[in-house]
């Protein structure tokens, strides 16, 4: 008993307590960073096919037996009880049941990817080697076999699906796979780069005119001017439009009639096919560049499927896109002010009130920004801006809508004090007989700034961009108000005239997150691929973050010698 | 902090010039550009630093530019004074404005309804009712201005019911051409209520393609008519004609003793009869048509004798009843369901400053203007219990007044048969003090309550712009997350900061720095699509966690402490906290493998559904625990790092000195380090604090945004943060409820902002403090 009370009269069970608070800490951080990257990079991996029976009890005592073919996705245990109310008569006299989640895609077929399956009632299961997977450009995953290959409507090659050693077909698929995905390819570069082009080039002769006509300025010279380009360019439309029908007919051409489970033969188009593979029967090497070849589309390709499969690269782009154009608004600025209220402000209450105001912007919700972005920017300065310079595209407003220039800007704003901040610190910790020294030999003050100062406080000025671009790059809040969206049709930054779309509306990797994880309508299909994006967004800000501290303490140790 | 050099360094050229150096031309011209350059950077900087500072601070101004307009009154001007051309001398029975404000009707007891100009009182056209020959008008009664119905009771027994309406149609340069009309949407042949008795008082209530009637005759029988389309194959097709309407009477005999005026409720089934006392008698008029008897639900006085009652009108929607009286007092009352039974009730009062002659209702808001014998007109909105504004108007007395259908106009006409027309300005009457922040008494509700619920479908809509509880659920989610944060933050910090060694200290602080840097939606994704089922479903292991965690570090300590010393001084001192993750990792694992069996026997197997059927607690997949943890995941870093750099400044000869005089390390820390480093720690928790109310993302993926009031920790909430976020986008551009979100932003702002500034101060005191020890 006294060792007890000894124990806690010595205080070492508190200091223990404490020590427990820090391993929590610890434990949650790294559990968060694992769960993120164990779920998100483990969905590129090519999941082997099972292919079982399930014959699951029903209360009117028939049983039919169904054959499953799908990708085991979770596991999890449940009381007897729950799965009784779901209408399926199991044993009572076993508390727990152990069900699975499988998924066997084919939407088009089952109406659903996901099923959950009672693992007691799951027998005969086997991995056929020449069991397929087709990633689709719609209706998401077909598993299935390969039965034969068409072309035109007439059967090329057939092959036994019994028969596991039967790749005959298969193998033919996949070399027309191959030739879908390069028409596949063209007519992406044709819709989007040359039909852009057009659609562009009308839209800019339509405003031409309408500025023309706003300003009273139609002559029959300008009219006819107009109307020529504009023959030219529709009849340039009719010759790339004739294009894409052939291509259109010739990705059509092929088909491949599948077996899916239970029987069901089904007849899939090649142009929707996006990848095929054989997961059971590949070793590790082949695995691994299928893994490459999937992470890689997610990092390059576009969406498809309203954001739930296929790739991120839009939303990649615009959050960079972003955040460069903040660190253009911001670095100047935030540099000017901490130089202002360092080195050239009288230091009294004023300055000391006013750094203490900005330091606790900082800490200001990001919500309020957003609040006054879309307010200020938005409705009153984006207005005036239409009015003055835009007025050929009213009603339809320009910058008087959500877009690219004013995200920046707003970011801009909620990321000044991070800029200002750091700088000055890296003004402060800089010797003072450095500057007197430089003084005295006869600089003057902004000489010194310019060529003694400011050099060495550089690394305290890319400390707080690196700062504020993680912190841009993660804020999602506001740019829900002032110009994200869910769907972006283009890149702010194409082949176009004036090429570079401050007004258009983006894509962006947080709010890509917030929208297919919770606005999605098939949220089990698209976590892994949140998952993903999540473990990227985290990855590309704490690569920032840990560079403003390397920058951040390589400063201090330079200084702590000049400083001797 | 270094004193820096002052601007006296910067010479002036002209002491330049009379430098003791040697200067040839060229060197006193680039001497001269130096300076010049050195000048204009100066101001240059100046202008651009304070541009920075005035354009942060811009962000307040502007949020109390957009949030000013709430607060002011309502601004009445006059646009013209006249008397009408060719004025006849019957009494008006009503007075409508055109929605543009150009043209107004003014109905006059000689059955003609006269349309006027409203600059100049030009008549524009006179059109008589189809009044059968040898009847005149006993009474009138109005459906609503929005429909422009109105009942004339004939002396005949007769009633007709016509409407006022506009043809609107759009000319040259879409000039827009308004033509007064009178249509007769319930046939233009009167309906016959009393065979030869004329008809007293009426009341009359339209809905589609359904009418009702109450009436009085002057002998004081009340009658009840109810016309309704006949619904067959061929109406249709075929213009609607008299025929088309089928009529039925039902009489209320001796139900109501004595009726000063009778008024329909909106769904046709009440019947609110007035006594000349002041007396409101409530009948139910579904059974008189159905072959029952109706009988008088309920009575209430509505003023007591020796006042009267002046002025009763329904409000915008049909509810609320309102009532003015000889005092000056109008108040408000509507049916509450209380005990399944109706009672009328007064909802609240308004002092319209004297005897109320006129009450109009607006007809898209929940407004209504008074005007009182002394030409007093005020204008009030009921929800808000605002008084907009109260000016004297006109000098003689009001005899009725017409509000236009935006609420931005009004037409007095006086007993002399003056008029007398005003602009309002009134864009925001929805919202004062008690709307926002106190418990109202909305229509259809039993009693007062503080609700948020900013648009609806239809125009009657009552807003409901209550932020108390959004504030509510924003400090309930801030509090539940400092619940985690600030033992796992404080405690933390007090460790790495005194007690850790420098090796792990290294390797912890860029752990948390890290921990700060993660983005709040991947932390609000993960708690709304992992964390709430996961929690859902363990919900056991996860109580059990957070009494077995504690427990099992104790243990650890008393079994480290018992170990050998030739173990123990394996580890040195400073690493308690490595040791420590296994333990903790063991035990997570223990209380989640033995959660199954105890919720199999303790909970029938699924404690989730044992609190919500034998507690009775409501269970959100989505709730405040949720955002407990992931929100408080979020401010576990910056309470860390404030409070971890108090503690570490603390000086060492503070501690060296206590440790010196025998105290142990905990005895150091708990009366030499804390008393001195808890200003620190303290503004730290407040730092905390106000990221957490801010806080947006988690909150608005990790609950189901409902706007209650419920501390209950299975429930969600919805925060201002969150709510600005999700209906910003969707409000009309300086609308009332737009500015209300400014409100909140401010709110957010201005709390945000005094508690970081507090915090900031007492920690700058605190550094002072330490600078002179």
């Amino acid at each position: 008993m006294t060792t007890i009370r000894n124990f806690f009269a010595s205080g070492t069970p508190w200091i223990w307590a404490n020590a427990g608070a820090v391993a929590i800490s610890i434990i949650m951080t790294v559990g968060l960073l694992l769960l993120l990257a164990i779920n998100g990079l483990g969905h590129f991996w090519p999941k082997d096919l099972m292919l079982a029976q399930y014959l699951q009890p029903t209360t009117s005592g028939e049983a039919l037996p169904r054959e499953i073919i799908g990708e085991r996705v979770d596991w999890e245990e449940v009381p007897a009880e729950r799965i009784i109310s779901s209408g399926i008569p199991v044993d009572e006299a076993q508390p727990l049941y152990a069900r699975e989640l499988i998924k066997i895609g084919n939407r088009d077929l089952n109406g659903s990817d996901f099923t959950w399956l009672l693992s007691d009632f799951l027998s005969d299961i086997r991995y056929p080697e020449n069991l397929t997977a087709f990633e689709r450009r719609e209706w998401g995953n077909f598993y299935g076999y390969v039965r034969e290959v068409k072309e035109a409507g007439n059967s090329v090659v057939t092959s036994d699906p019994e028969n596991p050693d039967d790749a005959a077909a298969w193998n033919e698929l996949q070399v027309r796979i191959k030739r879908a995905l390069a028409i596949h390819e063209e007519i992406v570069t044709l819709e989007k780069v040359e039909i852009g082009e057009v659609n562009h080039a009308l839209e800019r002769l339509r405003l031409r005119q309408r500025g023309l006509e706003l300003r009273d300025q139609t002559t029959p010279e300008s009219l006819a001017e107009i109307a020529a380009e504009r023959a030219k360019w529709d009849s340039y439309y009719e010759t790339l439009q004739t294009r894409l029908n052939m291509l259109y007919d010739d990705i059509e051409r092929d088909t491949v009639i599948m077996l899916a489970m239970n029987d069901q033969n089904t007849e899939i188009s090649l142009s929707d096919i996006v990848r095929a593979y054989q997961p059971n029967g590949m070793h590790i090497g082949n695995k691994l560049v299928v893994y490459a070849q999937k992470l890689w589309e997610f990092l390059s390709d576009e969406p498809r499927e309203a954001n739930t499969e296929g790739g991120i690269f839009p939303a990649i782009f615009g959050t960079v896109t972003m955040v460069l154009l903040m660190s253009v608004f911001v670095s100047p600025f935030g540099v000017i002010a901490a130089v202002y209220l360092r080195e050239y402000a009288r230091q009294g209450f004023v300055t000391r009130a006013i750094r203490i105001a900005v330091n606790n912007l900082a800490g200001v919700p990001s919500i309020v920004y957003g609040v006054f972005g879309l307010g200020f920017f938005i409705y009153f300065l984006g207005a005036e801006v239409d009015q003055a310079f835009y007025t050929e595209a009213l009603p339809a407003p320009t910058f008087g809508t959500p877009g690219l220039l004013w995200a920046s800007l707003t970011l801009a704003l909620l990321t000044v004090p991070v800029v200002i901040v750091s700088t000055e610190e890296g003004l402060a910790r800089i010797p003072r007989s450095l500057r007197e020294g430089s003084l005295a030999l006869g600089a003057t003050k902004f000489e010194t700034l310019w060529r003694v100062v400011l050099p060495m406080a550089s690394p305290a000025m890319m400390t707080g961009l690196i700062l504020a671009v993680a912190r841009a790059a993660g804020e999602v809040a506001p740019l829900m108000l002032v110009g994200v969206v869910k769907l972006a049709p283009a890149l702010p930054i194409d082949g176009n005239y004036p090429y570079f779309h401050l007004d258009q509306k983006f894509m962006h990797l947080g709010f890509h997150i917030y929208d297919v994880g919770f606005q999605s309508p098939n949220v089990e299909a698209a976590r892994p691929l949140v998952f993903a994006t999540a473990l990227l967004l985290v990855i590309v800000i704490a690569t920032l973050n840990q560079l403003a501290v390397s920058i951040r303490n390589r400063l201090r140790e330079k200084f702590k010698a000049l400083d001797m | 902090m270094t004193e820096l050099p002052s601007t006296s360094n910067a010479t002036t050229p002209d002491v330049a010039a009379a430098s003791v150096f040697p200067a040839s031309a060229a060197t006193l011209s680039r001497r001269k550009l130096r300076h010049f350059k050195d000048k204009l950077a100066a101001v240059s900087i100046a202008v651009g630093g304070l541009g920075v500072i005035a354009a942060v601070l811009l962000i307040f101004l502007y949020l109390v530019y957009e949030v000013m307009p709430l607060f002011r009154g309502a601004v009445i001007q006059e646009v013209s004074e006249f008397r009408l051309q060719e004025q006849d001398n019957s009494r008006v029975l009503h007075l409508a404005l055109e929605e543009r404000l150009a043209v107004a009707m003014r109905l006059g007891e000689d059955g003609q309804a006269v349309y006027f100009n409203t600059a100049d009182g030009a008549v524009v056209s006179r059109i008589p009712l189809q009044i059968p020959v040898g009847q005149t008008i006993s009474s009138f009664a109005l459906d609503t201005d929005v429909s422009g119905i109105v009942a004339l009771g004939l002396s005949g027994g007769d009633v007709l019911i016509a409407q006022y309406a506009y043809d609107v149609t759009f000319g040259v340069n879409n000039a827009r051409i308004v033509t007064p009309v009178i249509r007769y949407p319930f046939g233009s042949e009167p309906y016959d209520m009393f065979n030869d008795e004329p008809v007293s008082r009426l009341s009359v209530r339209s809905g589609t393609g359904e009418l009702m009637l109450a009436g009085t005759s002057s002998s004081g029988v009340v009658t009840l008519l109810r016309a309704r389309r006949e619904t067959n194959l061929f109406s249709a097709f075929n213009a609607p004609s008299d025929s088309d309407w089928e009529v039925e009477t039902a009489t209320l005999n001796g139900v109501i003793p004595s009726v000063d005026q009778l008024y329909l409720d909106v769904d046709r089934r009440w019947l609110f009869a007035l006594g000349a006392t002041g007396r409101l008698s409530m009948v139910d008029v579904r059974p008189a048509f159905t072959g029952g008897t109706s009988v008088i639900e309920e009575e209430v006085l509505l003023v007591e004798s020796p006042l009267q009652l002046t002025e009763v009108s329904f409000l915008l929607g049909g509810i609320s009843l309102l009532v003015g009286d000889s005092s000056g007092n109008v108040s408000q009352w509507f049916l509450v369901r209380r005990d399944g039974n109706f009672a009328i009730e007064k909802v609240r009062d308004f002092d319209a400053g004297g005897r109320v002659v006129a009450l109009s209702p607006e007809q898209r808001r929940k407004n209504f203007v008074t005007a009182n014998e002394q030409g007093y007109i005020g204008i009030y909105n009921s929800t808000a219990h605002r008084q907009v504004a109260y000016e004297q108007l006109v000098t003689g007395v009001p005899e009725t007044i017409a509000v236009s259908a935006r609420g931005d106009g009004i037409l007095i006409e006086t007993t002399t048969g003056n008029f007398s027309f005003w602009s309002i300005e009134n864009r925001h009457p929805e919202v004062s003090w008690e709307a926002l922040w106190q418990e109202v008494w909305y229509e259809n509700y039993q009693e007062p309550e503080y609700i948020w619920q900013s648009s609806a479908a239809n125009n009657d809509f009552e807003p409901k712009y209550s932020l108390a509880p959004l504030s509510f659920g924003t400090l309930k989610a801030a509090f539940y997350a400092m619940l985690l944060a600030a033992p796992l933050a404080v405690c933390g910090a007090i460790f790495t900061g005194y007690f850790m060694a420098p090796a792990m200290r290294q390797n912890v602080k860029p752990l948390i720095e890290l921990m700060e840097a993660l983005p709040t939606v991947v932390l609000g994704f993960l708690a709304g699509l992992w964390l709430a089922p996961f929690l859902e479903n363990n919900l056991l292991g996860v109580f059990s966690l957070l009494i077995l965690t504690p427990i099992g570090i104790l243990l650890a300590a008393f079994a480290w402490s018992r170990l050998p010393d030739s173990i123990r001084y394996r580890v040195p001192a400073g690493w308690e906290a490595g040791l420590l993750i296994p333990v903790i990792l063991l035990v997570g694992m223990l209380s989640f493998a033995m959660s199954g069996p105890i919720e199999l026997a303790f909970f029938g197997g699924d404690m989730r559904s044992w609190i919500t059927n034998d507690l009775g607690i409501a269970y959100d997949q989505r709730n405040a625990m949720v955002v407990g943890f992931a929100m408080g995941f979020a401010v576990i870093p910056t309470i860390f790092s404030i409070a971890e750099d108090a503690v570490f400044t603390v000086p060492r000869q503070l501690t060296y000195g206590s440790l010196a005089l025998g105290a142990t390390p905990w005895q150091t820390l708990s009366r030499v380090v804390l008393p001195t480093a808890s200003p620190g720690i303290f503004s730290a928790l407040m730092i905390g604090m106000g990221r957490a109310v801010g806080e947006t993302m988690i909150v608005l993926m990790a609950t189901g945004n409902t706007p209650i009031m419920d501390i209950n920790i299975f429930e969600g909430m919805r925060t201002l943060a969150a709510n600005i976020a999700v209906e910003v986008p969707e409000s009309e551009v300086d609308s009332t409820h737009y500015r209300i979100l400014f409100l909140a932003a401010l709110v957010l702002f201005m709390f945000t902002f005094v508690v970081n500034t507090l915090a900031e101060i007492i920690r700058q005191r605190l550094r002072r403090k330490y600078s002179t020890i």
